[in-house]
């Protein structure tokens, strides 16, 4: 129902440090309308499982800087689907080398933003494929 | 408005049945469409509200950064020792301008996300003002239902007057950190009133055990006794208690009184409070059912047409009321 706020987790898996990005993007989609579900740093794959389970969120949003892509996202893309949320449309940000694109979006991820995405890129991409819950 | 139609009742019995069985999806999904307010929401309520009523549910609440949720970390963490199952509610304002939320309790709790028995719900309060949200009862009853002996209500940060937890908990916590200000903040009116226990969080930090001190002399001192033979409505004569949540420092302690507080069916003092908690859930279904009806097909024009009457000073703001109130069946 388009009346009702999209639901997003933003969620930052693994050992990396870095959270300003994940921490503007939640804000800037705060302000674009957005009902944002934060967890904080260094969230294993179960965690970011349990949380878009238990929040029921329309859209998990992954922020990752560490190199780790390859190994955390197919990972958590499963563990999704392992636990019926394949209707989640799954996104990712962060460092994520081109190459890389396609075998992420493979294994789950809807699409990848890059350095210099605008927050209302993403907002405007999310409003456009977020399937709404009942 | 009335019963909902054949589908909604359809997938809402599906849900409150997979909510029952323990399916925590079905719960999540539930918890959606009662923030959403569908009919889905309300058929699967049908079914699962006389399940509901055995929860302690205790609200939490407090000005902003006194550590409501990181105190509710550390009661799950030693709710869980004892290997009971606890829910909670984690209620964060929505932006006035654009309806949108940034929901960040789960920050706090994260370390508890493997655990199956523990179900942590982020809730955007979507206007409501108050220090909840206007689906935080309905959702409280669905995870009471679900199994839940406790649920933890967790507030937006409140100031001074945001009491509407006492009437949708069993038990009310208010924090306080250290320095909270002089005696004079202690016997104001308001939140302080209707805490049953007050907790002075941040104990390790100057002046907790000073502001603890002031808190117990303005609030206990001088709180009337319950039973002295005085029936008038008076303000509640909290514990006050000091804790250390960030390493759990008097949390046990505080667990302790809250399973002294844990209603039972005896006390007259919690059928006071599950009446107050009755008496607003159906008074704001009530107020939703006669707007949804002044503003259906049948109604909508003469409604407005009213109101425009209002606005321009031909009929008073009364008058219009009962007006409005004579068309609604």
């Amino acid at each position: 129902m388009p009346d009702h706020p999209i639901k997003v987790l933003i969620a930052k898996p693994g050992l990396d440090g870095h959270d300003r990005g994940a921490k503007v993007l939640a804000r800037g989609l705060r302000d674009e309308g957005f009902e944002v579900v934060y967890t904080g740093l260094r969230q294993t794959p179960e965690m970011i499982a349990t949380a878009a389970l238990q929040e029921d969120v329309d859209v998990v949003g992954l922020s990752i800087l560490s190199g780790a892509h390859m190994t955390l996202l197919p990972r958590i893309c499963k563990l999704l689907r392992d636990e019926g949320l394949d209707d989640v449309l799954i996104t990712a940000g962060g460092i994520i080398p081109d190459d890389d694109i396609p075998a992420l979006k493979e294994a789950g991820i809807a699409e990848v933003f890059g350095p210099g995405t605008t927050i209302r890129e993403v907002a405007d991409y999310l409003r456009a494929n977020a399937n709404p819950r009942d | 408005m009335g019963e909902p139609g054949p589908e909604p009742a359809a997938r809402g019995r599906e849900l409150a049945e997979g909510a029952l069985a323990g399916d925590r999806r079905a719960t999540a999904r539930l918890l959606t469409a009662i923030e959403n307010r569908t009919p889905v929401a309300e058929a699967a309520l049908r079914i699962l509200y006389p399940q509901a009523g055995q929860a302690h549910i205790v609200g939490i609440t407090g000005p902003p950064g006194s550590g409501k949720s990181t105190l509710v970390s550390a009661l799950i963490a030693n709710v869980r020792e004892a290997g009971r199952p606890v829910a909670v509610i984690a209620v964060d304002p929505s932006s006035p301008i654009t309806g949108g939320a940034l929901l960040g309790d789960r920050v706090r709790m994260q370390a508890h996300a493997g655990d199956r028995d523990v179900f942590i719900r982020s809730m955007a309060a979507r206007g409501h003002a108050g220090g909840l949200a206007a689906a935080t009862g309905a959702a409280a009853a669905v995870l009471d239902a679900c199994g839940f002996d406790l649920i933890l209500i967790e507030t937006v940060g409140t100031g001074q007057s945001e009491v509407e937890v006492a009437a949708a908990a069993d038990t009310t916590v208010v924090l306080e950190a250290p320095e909270m200000g002089d005696e004079v903040q202690a016997i104001k009116a308001g939140l302080l009133e209707v805490a049953d226990i007050v907790v002075v969080n941040k104990g390790d930090r100057p002046g907790a055990q000073r502001t603890a001190a002031q808190l117990r002399a303005m609030l206990v001192a001088i709180a009337p006794r319950p039973g002295d033979g005085d029936e008038r409505p008076r303000p509640k004569r909290p514990e006050v208690l000091l804790t250390t949540a960030s390493t759990s420092v008097g949390v046990p302690e505080l667990l302790a009184v809250l399973d002294r507080h844990r209603p039972t069916d005896h006390d007259s003092g919690s059928a006071a409070a599950r009446l107050a908690r009755a008496e607003a859930q159906v008074w704001a279904i009530a107020g939703d059912r006669v707007r949804a009806q002044l503003h259906d097909d049948r109604h909508r024009e003469a409604t407005e047409a009213t109101l425009r009457a209002v606005a321009d000073h031909e009929l008073d703001p009364y008058a219009a009321a009962d007006r409005l109130l004579g068309d609604v069946q």
